[in-house]
């Protein structure tokens, strides 16, 4: 018997990579664009989803939802009153959603049909961050009610985050909130992100919320435009 | 606590390339952890302990080697590596940068096996 090395050099996550890889690019060539709402438990992923649907169904677009809960279909029921179609993912005690659970629920959904699609993660500000669901941005909410200092405590989420939205701004006051300490966080352990101050409740910043979604989405299928036009046609 | 799930995903991996190399038993597995993997390296050694269990990798050790975070200056050219994950700043001038050279690692480097 002798000891042999075998170099592997091989992502532990190369199969969900690998998958997200291939729904980053089936989501391209339906033209839908796709965002991930990761937070922790109780941040309020699920009102700002409906008031934003609701939002984007009444300006005409087409919208659709998965949603993400360790045990209950709560969730889909609520984001469902926007009129817009939600799919519920029980994870069943997995406490984030990778690349399959998403494949594995757009059976049957035309998603060329889709101007947006939103997948809500389930609460957890740690696990989520490193799984890749082929999405086109990524933003981490973060409620005022949390605490200044959240990004500080778990950097590889907001690292990971396109964007930063602050949630229930309308309890700001309550809670005397910092607004300056919390931007200098987030911008410590994910310089130059963009954020935003939102509230679902009264509605407060959400219609700048869809205006810069909308602005995404057009420069990312001007991103997509210049591709082929430098790759050839595909 | 996903390390049980990446615990399985790096088992799975490791004991395909295991197979293919027709080893009897593997001894070891060496991992690269960037510190923005978002994965707790005591956590995964306590996962992979039960992850192993009747599998090609049974009484295997894994080596885990930490990996801090570096950061690219484009205003100084230099590479900063970092103490935590909390500020990600260069080291010369003193200005934030996002630009992530090294930290998100989660990778195998190697298995060491008998046959």
């Amino acid at each position: 018997m002798s000891s042999r090395l075998l170099e592997i050099h091989q992502g532990i996550l190369s199969k969900n990579d690998r998958l997200a890889r291939e729904l980053r690019d089936r989501f391209e060539k339906a033209g839908v664009y796709v965002v991930n709402l990761v937070s922790s438990p109780g941040t309020g992923k699920t009102a700002f989803l409906e008031r934003t649907l609701s939002m984007l169904v009444e300006q005409g677009c087409s919208a659709a939802a998965l949603v993400g809960d360790l045990a209950t279909e709560n969730d889909a029921r609520r984001l469902e009153r926007s009129g817009a179609p939600v799919r519920q993912i029980v994870t069943a005690g997995i406490c984030h959603l990778e690349a399959n659970m998403i494949a594995e629920h757009l059976a049957g959904w035309r998603l060329d049909t889709l101007d947006f699609l939103f997948i809500e993660n389930v609460g957890n500000l740690v696990c989520p961050s490193s799984y890749d669901l082929g999405e086109a941005l990524r933003i981490a909410l973060l409620s005022v009610t949390e605490g200044e200092d959240k990004p500080l405590k778990y950097p590889p989420m907001f690292n990971s985050a396109d964007l930063a939205i602050i949630t229930k701004l309308d309890l700001a006051e309550a809670v005397e909130f910092k607004y300056e300490e919390t931007y200098a966080n987030i911008q410590a352990v994910r310089p130059g992100i963009r954020v935003l101050e939102t509230s679902a409740k009264t509605g407060d910043g959400m219609a700048a919320w869809i205006e810069l979604l909308k602005r995404c989405k057009t420069d990312w299928q001007q991103s997509q435009l210049q591709e082929i036009h430098l790759n050839g046609h595909r | 606590m996903h390390e049980l799930s990446i615990a399985h995903s790096l088992v799975e991996i490791a004991g395909e390339a295991a197979c293919q190399a027709n080893a009897k038993q593997v001894e070891a597995v060496t991992l690269r952890l960037g510190a923005l993997s978002g994965v707790v390296k005591d956590a995964l050694l306590f996962s992979y302990d039960i992850a192993i269990e009747n599998t090609l990798l049974a009484g295997s050790r894994l080596y885990i080697e930490e990996l801090p975070v570096v950061v690219y200056c484009p205003d100084c050219d230099t590479q900063t590596t970092l103490d935590g994950v909390q500020r990600f700043r260069c080291d010369q001038c003193g200005q934030p940068t996002a630009q992530i050279i090294q930290g998100k690692e989660m990778e195998i480097v190697s298995l060491e096996y008998t046959e």
